[in-house]
């Protein structure tokens, strides 16, 4: 049976309990309601704990009981196009109990327990298995759900069964242990795998200043940090649709309830481009929003990370977006300053590394228990304070992540959109990639990408110039390298979220718009040399039929069209031969 | 279950806003309490941390007067707030009491003032465009039902006429639901203060109002309260009454000062520029409450007024009102020495739910298209006026000439707009185009071909 204690004192989130002694991180029942909540510090006598839901009311002397486990994920059939808060409670569930607004002392279990689903056996009667080893499918949706031999458990399968089972009920045994469809895995622990491998394969997200200039593959991790309204949230939705993962787990830590519900309306409506399924099917949502618990917002992050690891175990490629990490940080800060622990550098605590670290240490690209490859991707967002990149969240991030892309308010400003500033972010993945992009995409992927940058490069450092003597001033050759890299900005980096044909450009596409702009570049050199002025070359209609191609349903035929017409348009300008 | 609770004279300590009391039975967290004088005067206040060594109480009104042998009283119960169809049209105190003389209100029920999250699953989206007849706030940053969209902005800047503007010309075109205005004043003047009730009794709009005033020589700490009150008599009016509520609070500023003042007192660790580590929490259960619930008629619009200290975007109380709010209308000290009204920095304002809330059916299809192309030129114009100022006209190429006249002409003709001139959402979107049209068509490179052929005053074809 489990231990009983009582409060001795609550202060916000943080409940004190004594005349118990839990293990560190048990999940305890706090007051006569029986609160849900977690021991975060024993201090001597006292135990002291966060509660994951309102503690109004909450009174010194009232019970608490400790029920010996860690905080667990429920991990089977049933997860994808969930809604759940930080501790996996489903949202639905919750509103059916509750009503309309989130009350308390409801527990829910992550999974449907009634719902029987058809499972179909892999393995067979006297195979030898480990923990990992899968035995049978389940179809999830489109997506085979594979399913595990729990960790702890191996030997030979002494029987398994084909039928509709609940996850509780037993689909198989082993050495006389019963296998069920459900797993219980405590979130704050990695799931094991066999071995890391270098991620070397693309995450194609169809946006192409990721894809093209700072792409990120399958099991990297990368964080866009950003003031407020720069589009961190547009990125990380725009990834969580396009992007080819097979399954996407989102979680909206600290953020907006009407972001969740953007989400929520328009994800069961979207097509994944590569199934042609509604994208709610591919997707695990969590929304702990930030008018919720605080310290179910800190849970929320290892809820969702557990839910990423468990189908990677599968041989999945999944992309875990967590909006906002600051907002996590926060909620660190929040319940340490709470604890009166000494603080590190702006009342962040001083682990605040360290929990950064070991959260995007579980990502990457791994050979599975089962032997089959998965992966986890993880794009964080970071929210700075008074966007000062230098604050603790975002410089203890950027220590870590690989990939970073960087949002810039002056570019918002001007609508340039995604607002990914090209000088200041960077992929340290490129290298890796580059063998990929010329087998899969074009041998000179890699080279043009490099001519883009350095145009805008040179663009940067002449627009320096052009501030001291203004453009009438430069020599032709240079205004043309602005034009081009204007055309660069606006047709290739600015992309259109909102846009029905320009929110997705799969990479083919990117390449071709690519390859015209260097065309053009290529052609108007010539021109330039040959005394054609630069405002006539502007003034092609070719060129701004490539800056419209993108807003076009025909968009293929049309970039065709203009690489057609292209050499013929500045053959007809003439100039000394 | 409120039993007859007993009284404390267990008063140990007393600092800032906090009152410390001893050898108390079990207290709950949050629980309301009364701290009596010995001359009998009482003051209300909240317990923030109850333990079975001392219980801490915060105090709204203020400790000014408390001594040791005050009793001290706990209630058992939250702060309620009691709350009824008949509140409109009434003024109260900051702390919910009425001050326009009028009788006492007969509650039709008591709601927690801290009011609870809306379940996300239980929101329904945002997407009724409001046509405020603000040019740059319809056309450019446009306002939905269930948005929270505040204004930042700094002292001496007109804020106060912005919103009051806004309140006055707001509607959503084709219907004709119940709508109420929910204002709280939080230590404000009473200047200020006077300028929005002269306002809502000269429009008739107090009748549909419901105003809490806690103003700049009311106790600071009430100021914690006042915007529950008013949040929780919106809610009561939008998901019990089904009324459309346009809340507006003024000044988070100096609310945000009320809770370092709190922070302080309790000795707490201080987040940026000693405000409290969980003040982006703090507001957000302040600005979450807005928004709209599936199955329900009625919405809440929030619009909070700020004052940036030292016209500050990235200080604490702007920085993490941005990262909650859905977007922000900034007003500019330059805009408004140029002597524009209303003085709207559009560049640096944003509604990210406008998206949901124009297009075909909503506004019109070439809005995002028209608005997208303005907000770009308008931005490299004003760029090319640091340029202009060094080198000179002359220097600048003709297209750019074009860009520099562009931006002068969109300050001058959209931006500026009279105190009591309602455009509608086709008159700004045409003056819109108006504009763009003097750019060189190649440049408009945000604009479908197809917009420009059918909106653009050279090309469309006439009908
Ligand atoms: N790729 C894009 N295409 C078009 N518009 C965009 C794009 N990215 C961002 N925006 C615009 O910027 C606005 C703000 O973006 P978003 O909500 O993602 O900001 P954010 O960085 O998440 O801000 P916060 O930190 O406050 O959550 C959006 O509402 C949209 O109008
Ligand atoms: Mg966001």
């Amino acid at each position: 049976m489990a231990k009983q204690g009582e409060i001795y004192r609550v202060a916000g989130p943080v409940v004190t309990a004594i005349g118990i002694s839990p293990k560190m991180y048990d999940i305890m029942q706090v007051g006569e309601e029986g609160l849900m909540g977690e021991v975060i510090k024993i201090d001597g006598d006292k135990t002291i704990i966060q509660v994951y839901e309102e503690t109004s009311g909450l009174k010194p002397g009232e019970k608490v009981i400790d029920t010996a486990q860690p905080l667990v994920a429920e991990l089977g059939p049933g997860l994808l196009s969930s809604v759940y808060d930080g501790i996996q409670r489903p949202l639905p569930v919750l509103m059916k109990s509750m009503g309309d607004f989130i009350k308390r002392g409801v527990s829910a279990p992550g999974l449907d327990h009634t719902k029987k689903w058809h499972f179909t056996p892999t393995a067979k009667k006297g195979d030898q298995v480990v923990p990992g080893s899968i035995i049978g499918t389940v179809m999830e949706f489109n997506i085979v759900h594979k399913i595990m031999i729990p960790p702890g458990i191996s030997g030979t399968l002494d029987s398994i069964t084909e039928g509709d089972f609940t996850v509780d009920e037993t689909i198989a045994t082993v050495g006389g242990k019963k296998i069920t469809m459900l797993q219980k895995w405590p979130v704050r622990s990695g799931r094991p795998f066999e071995k890391k491998l270098l991620p070397d394969i693309p995450l194609v997200t169809g946006q192409r200043v990721l894809d093209t200039m700072f792409p990120l593959p399958m099991g990297g991790t990368g964080a866009i940090p950003g003031a407020f309204g720069t589009g961190k949230t547009v990125t990380q939705q725009q990834l969580a649709k396009w992007s080819d993962a097979e399954i996407v787990v989102y979680i909206g830590c600290g953020e907006r309830g009407n972001e969740m519900t953007e989400v929520l309306a328009t994800f069961p409506e979207l097509e994944d481009p590569k199934t042609g399924e509604p994208l709610m099917q591919r997707t695990v949502l969590i929304a702990n929003t930030s008018n919720m618990p605080v310290a179910a917002r800190e849970a929320s992050v290892y809820t969702g990370m557990t839910i990423a690891e468990y189908y990677r175990d599968m041989g999945y490629n999944v992309s875990l977006m967590a909006d906002s990490t600051s907002r996590w940080a926060e909620a660190m800060r929040e319940i340490s300053s709470r604890l009166e622990e000494m603080p590190g550098e702006e009342g962040y605590p001083a682990y605040l590394a360290a929990r950064l670290s070991e959260f995007y240490e579980r990502s990457g690209r791994v050979v599975a228990l089962s032997g089959g490859l998965g992966s986890v991707s993880v794009i964080g967002a970071v929210s700075p304070q008074g966007s000062d990149f230098s604050e603790p969240v975002t410089q203890n991030t950027l220590r870590i992540v690989r990939v970073f892309w960087a949002l810039d308010s002056k570019l918002r400003e001007r609508r340039h959109f995604p607002a990914i500033n090209w000088l200041t972010s960077y992929s340290l993945y490129t290298g890796n990639l580059d063998a990929w992009y010329k087998a899969n995409v074009a041998e000179d992927f890699p080279a043009l990408r490099q001519w883009a940058m350095e145009v805008l490069q040179k663009e940067a450092e002449l627009q320096e110039i052009v501030q001291l003597v203004g453009s009438d001033a430069l020599p032709d050759e240079q205004k043309m390298v602005l034009e081009v890299a204007r055309m660069i900005r606006e047709i290739f980096l600015q992309q259109n979220a909102y846009h029905k044909v320009d929110t997705y450009c799969p990479l083919p596409r990117q390449y071709k718009f690519m390859k015209l702009i260097r065309q053009f570049s290529d052609l108007s050199n010539r021109a330039v040399e040959s005394d054609v002025s630069v405002d006539s070359i502007v003034e092609l209609p070719v060129r701004n039929r490539l800056a419209k191609a993108k807003y076009e349903e025909n968009i293929d035929q049309e970039l065709d069209a203009v690489g057609k017409e292209m050499a013929g348009q500045f053959e007809s300008l003439g100039g000394k031969a | 279950m409120s039993i007859v609770s007993k009284e404390y004279r267990t008063i140990s300590q007393i600092a800032g806003p906090l009152v410390f009391v001893e050898k108390t039975e079990p207290v709950g967290y949050n629980e309301l309490a009364t701290v009596t004088m010995p001359d009998g005067t009482q003051k209300r206040g909240q317990v923030l941390d109850t333990s079975g060594k001392y219980v801490v109480i915060q105090v709204f009104e203020g400790t000014a007067g408390v001594e040791r042998a005050a009793g001290v009283k706990f209630l058992g119960e939250t702060m309620k707030m009691p709350v009824s169809r008949d509140m409109l049209g009434r003024i109260l105190d900051g702390a919910g009491d009425p001050i326009d003389g009028g009788p006492a209100i007969t509650p039709e029920d008591r709601l927690d003032i801290n009011g609870a999250a809306i379940n996300p699953w239980a929101r329904d989206e945002p997407k009724e465009f409001i046509q405020t007849g603000i040019s740059t706030i319809d056309g450019m940053n446009t306002l939905v039902r269930g948005q929270k969209l505040p204004i930042f902005s700094g002292s001496g800047l007109p804020h106060n006429d912005i919103a009051l503007q806004i309140a006055r010309q707001a509607k959503v075109r084709g219907s004709n639901e119940e709508f109420a205005v929910v204002f709280a004043a939080m230590g404000i003047t009473a200047e200020e203060a006077q300028y929005f009730m002269n306002d809502f009794e000269r429009t008739g709009a107090l009748k549909r109002a419901v105003v809490f005033m806690n103003l700049a020589d009311d106790p600071a700490i009430e100021r914690i309260i006042t915007p529950r009150l008013a949040l929780t008599t919106a809610e009561y009016l939008a998901f019990e009454l089904d009324m459309h509520v346009l809340v507006i609070l003024t000044d988070i500023t100096n609310y945000c000062e009320a809770l370092r003042q709190i922070g302080a007192a309790r000795e707490e660790v201080p987040g940026r520029r000693g405000y409290p580590g969980y003040m982006y929490t703090d507001l957000a259960t302040l600005y979450e409450r807005a928004g709209r619930i599936k199955g329900k008629k009625g919405s809440i619009t929030q619009i909070p007024i700020l004052t940036m200290p030292g016209d500050d975007i990235t200080h604490p109380i702007p920085d993490l009102t941005g990262y909650i709010t859905e977007g922000q209308i900034v007003a500019s000290r330059e805009i408004h020495r140029a002597g524009i009204v209303p003085p709207i920095n559009v560049g640096a304002s944003l509604s990210r739910l406008m998206n949901a809330g124009i297009g075909p059916g909503l506004t019109r299809e070439d809005h995002k298209a028209v608005s997208d192309q303005c907000y770009a030129a308008y931005a490299e114009g004003r760029d090319l006026r640091g340029l202009v100022a060094i080198v000179g006209k002359e220097s600048l190429s003709e297209r750019d000439r074009k860009f520099l006249d562009f931006a002068d002409a969109f300050e001058n003709r959209f931006v500026r707009q009279g105190r009591d001139e309602d455009r509608d959402i086709e008159t700004t979107l045409d003056l819109a185009w108006d504009l763009v049209s003097m750019l060189p068509v190649n440049q408009l490179s945000r604009i479908d071909r197809k917009y420009i052929e059918k909106y653009h005053p050279a090309y469309k074809k006439s009908e």
